[in-house]
């Protein structure tokens, strides 16, 4: 694994990254995607280091996938679950980070419901600081394993028309899926109701549409977003009913779609609402093997920001 | 007796229609005709000498969180920014809805203020937006206006009478225009920069509805609104239409608002956090375009100080406001320099307009006048320390620029409030 151009010691987002560096980090999940399938899955890149999980927003599914990456790395983890409001009424984020910093702490993942998190520590540490979300802001291992995703599939990613569907304002997946896929050279539809994808997003080299059957009709990939009950205000839409006539992908819709267009999902999935069961489960959904990739995924960009760097550090 | 003379300074004194190098005298706290024998001298030579110059919009956090400001350090921030006088927000802890309160920041200020201290008084029993606060003992205690600032009085109802009832006291209304509805949670202008941040919007629209309203009822009542720092392109216009049909409406503009763009937030500095945001290109070009035509007719800082701790935060929970006092003079300098105001209008936005307003005896350079004077230095160049403002907070976007003029000294009552070494 000879890792030669990443640079960071944090991955804060995609907007930071080149072409580049993105390629190289799927490149590096390919070679870790393989130790999945070992009956021994471990190898000791991380051997010594300490990652915490710090989640101040509830999440399973990455926590998971972050915590079994590291222990893939033989890295020691542990877990933080907290809120927000606990933070918010007693010690500040600043004051937990640098008590994690000072237990010696190699790898801090953060989860947050606050846009601008993970910059927030990243320039407080001197830790590795790994955003696993924050607010609506960016997900950026979410986005980079939809890419491995895609380029397993496809076999590339420029020139893929790929429709992004659902709740965009408040979605950090779909503003990292934005920014890697436009970097990568895909054509991104935005698609949804106007509240909820407004215009604006536009000025990021994306097209707008509010008419779903339009965003699916040429799409070569098509990823659904979950409707963000817990970010939204009460005037978005008027129903979930209404959200899913007007936009759920439903078989009707599917039937029009290319007959090799990929569904995409980055969990967790509200069957019946954005999504008919029946197609979450069809053989043109790759949503599990969306999440199969995200531990090597996430085992890639451990590895770049802390191990290499540990590496660069005993070399000197 | 204390006498001074200040020489050979470039006099701008808009009231007098004034503007010549000559000399000009103080005797007994008071502007005088002829220098009286033995008075000090200060040689103001290729400075400008104008009236002691007014924000009418600070944030001295007295009585109740002197942890962020006191009216002794936030005083000695607007000496040092050229400003004899300040007019100081209710939204302290308790409230200033009440005479007490009034009562104490007037004998603070009296005891430890180094500039003049004028109080405002709440809108509101505790800037709820609820009752009415008792505007006619606060203006026997010795407000010059009523705001809620920070908060913005939502019932309309309550804010026609509170502007019919103000009016019977010929105390003008100041606002903080912001539609709760409409803002809701917001934290950075709504556009570019809030999708790409994942922050959330504070639409202009929320500031805009706010204005046309106290326009409606500034008409109605015939009574003077004034529009606390505005932010959005649609405000300054709805000023401009309102002031040509001779509505008593009036806007001020903040340093900040005229100088970023929410570009400035990109990495999410929470000195960057204030309310209202700043916002696109197209705004602050309009509040330039409403400066440079007299739509919008004074500059105040908005000063508003927060202890670093409360700053060092996630951006969503941090509070809104910057500290300001320090850093406007030069901000607004660059607004003559770059050929949107005249150094008169300039002179009158920082004096003579928000004395008219606030019927304050201030602002003028008249023969009897308060010996009130700020001597300005506009070609210094100086970077921004904020490790040494006076303030007791740091919580500027301003920290290391690099600015141009500044105040050399300021005179209050005769008296040198601050003077640089």
């Amino acid at each position: 694994m000879t890792a030669t151009t990443w640079k960071h010691k944090d991955l804060l987002g995609i907007q930071e990254l080149t072409a580049v560096e993105i390629t190289e980090v799927l490149d590096t999940a390919t070679a870790f995607k393989e130790v999945g399938d070992r009956a021994v899955k471990k190898v000791p890149s991380l051997r010594g280091k300490t990652m915490v999980n710090l989640f101040i927003e509830p999440s399973t599914r990455t926590r998971t996938s972050f915590e079994l990456a590291a222990k893939r790395l033989s890295a020691d983890v542990i877990n933080i679950a907290t809120t927000a409001s606990s933070l918010v009424k007693g010690e500040t984020l600043k004051d937990t980070a640098l008590n994690l910093q000072a237990l010696n702490t190699d790898i801090i993942v953060i989860r947050h419901s606050a846009a601008g998190a993970a910059h927030f520590l990243s320039r407080l540490l001197h830790a590795s600081v790994i955003n696993a979300g924050d607010g609506a802001h960016e997900h950026p291992t979410q986005a980079l394993l939809d890419a491995f995703t895609i380029r397993e599939k496809k076999g590339r990613i420029a020139g893929l028309n790929v429709t992004i569907l659902g709740d965009i304002l408040y979605s950090r997946v779909a503003r990292s899926n934005i920014w890697l896929l436009t970097k990568l050279g895909a054509h991104v539809t935005l698609a949804g109701p106007s509240t909820l994808v407004p215009r604006v997003f536009e000025e990021f080299g994306c097209r707008v549409t509010h008419d779903i059957d339009e965003a699916i009709c040429d799409a070569d990939v098509i990823n659904l977003l979950r409707i963000q009950h817990e970010r939204q205000r009460q005037t978005m839409f008027p129903s979930i009913g209404e959200y899913t006539a007007m936009f759920g992908l439903n078989k009707e819709r599917f039937a029009r779609t290319k007959p090799d267009a990929m569904i995409m999902h980055p969990g967790p999935i509200n069957r019946g609402v954005e999504i008919d069961s029946e197609i979450a489960d069809c053989g043109r959904s790759v949503i599990l093997e969306q999440v199969t990739n995200g531990l090597a995924v996430r085992m890639a960009v451990l590895f770049l920001c802390a191990g290499r760097r540990s590496a660069m550090e005993g070399a000197e | 007796m204390n006498a001074l003379v200040i020489k050979n300074g470039r006099v701008i004194d808009p009231a007098n229609n004034v503007d010549e190098v000559r000399d000009l005298f103080v005797v007994d706290a008071k502007i005088a005709s002829a220098p009286a024998p033995g008075a000090d001298a200060l040689d103001a030579t290729g400075k400008f000498v104008t009236p002691g110059l007014i924000d009418m919009h600070v944030h001295l956090r007295e009585p109740g969180r002197s942890d962020k400001e006191t009216i002794e350090t936030g005083t000695r921030c607007a000496a040092r920014g050229g400003f004899s006088s300040v007019v100081c927000m209710p939204n302290t802890t308790p409230a200033a809805d009440n005479t007490g309160t009034i009562a104490f920041i007037t004998q603070r200020a009296a005891a430890a203020g180094c500039v003049h201290v004028f109080p405002t008084g709440a809108i509101t029993k505790e800037l709820k937006g609820e009752e009415l606060a008792p505007i006619g003992s606060l203006k026997k205690a010795g407000v010059v206006a009523i705001t809620d600032d920070g908060r913005c009085v939502q019932n309309n109802e309550l804010m026609r009478r509170a502007v019919e009832y103000a009016k019977m006291f010929n105390l003008p209304v100041l606002d903080h225009c912001q539609d709760y509805n409409l803002v809701a949670d917001g934290v950075m202008n709504e556009g570019h920069w809030s999708v790409a941040l994942g922050l959330r919007g504070w639409p202009a629209i929320g500031e805009d509805v706010i204005v046309a309203r106290n326009i409606l009822i500034a008409e109605q009542m015939g009574w003077h609104i004034h529009c606390q720092h505005v932010s959005s392109a649609r405000s300054v216009e709805l000023i401009r239409e309102a002031k040509k049909r001779g509505i008593k409406i009036s806007g001020e503009a903040c340093p900040h608002h005229f100088t970023l763009t929410d570009a400035a937030l990109k990495n999410y500095d929470t000195n960057c956090k204030m309310n209202p945001p700043v916002r696109t290109d197209r705004d602050r070009d309009a509040i330039l375009a409403g400066l440079g035509d007299g739509t919008i007719e004074i500059i105040a800082s908005d000063h508003a100080p927060h202890c670093s701790y409360e700053k060092e935060v996630e951006f969503d929970v941090a509070p809104f406001g910057i500290i300001g006092l320090e850093t406007e003079l030069a901000l607004a300098l660059e607004l003559v320099r770059n050929r949107v105001l005249s150094i008169r209008s300039l002179v009158e936005k920082f004096t003579v307009n928000p004395a008219r307003l606030l019927r304050l005896k201030k602002g003028t350079l008249s023969v009897g006048a308060d010996a009130d004077i700020t001597v300005i230095d506009p070609e210094r160049e100086w970077t921004y320390d904020v490790a040494r403002s006076a303030s007791k907070s740091r919580n500027t976007p301003f920290a290391g620029w690099k600015l141009r003029g500044c105040a050399t000294a300021t005179i209050v009552n005769g008296k040198t409030a601050w003077r640089e070494d």
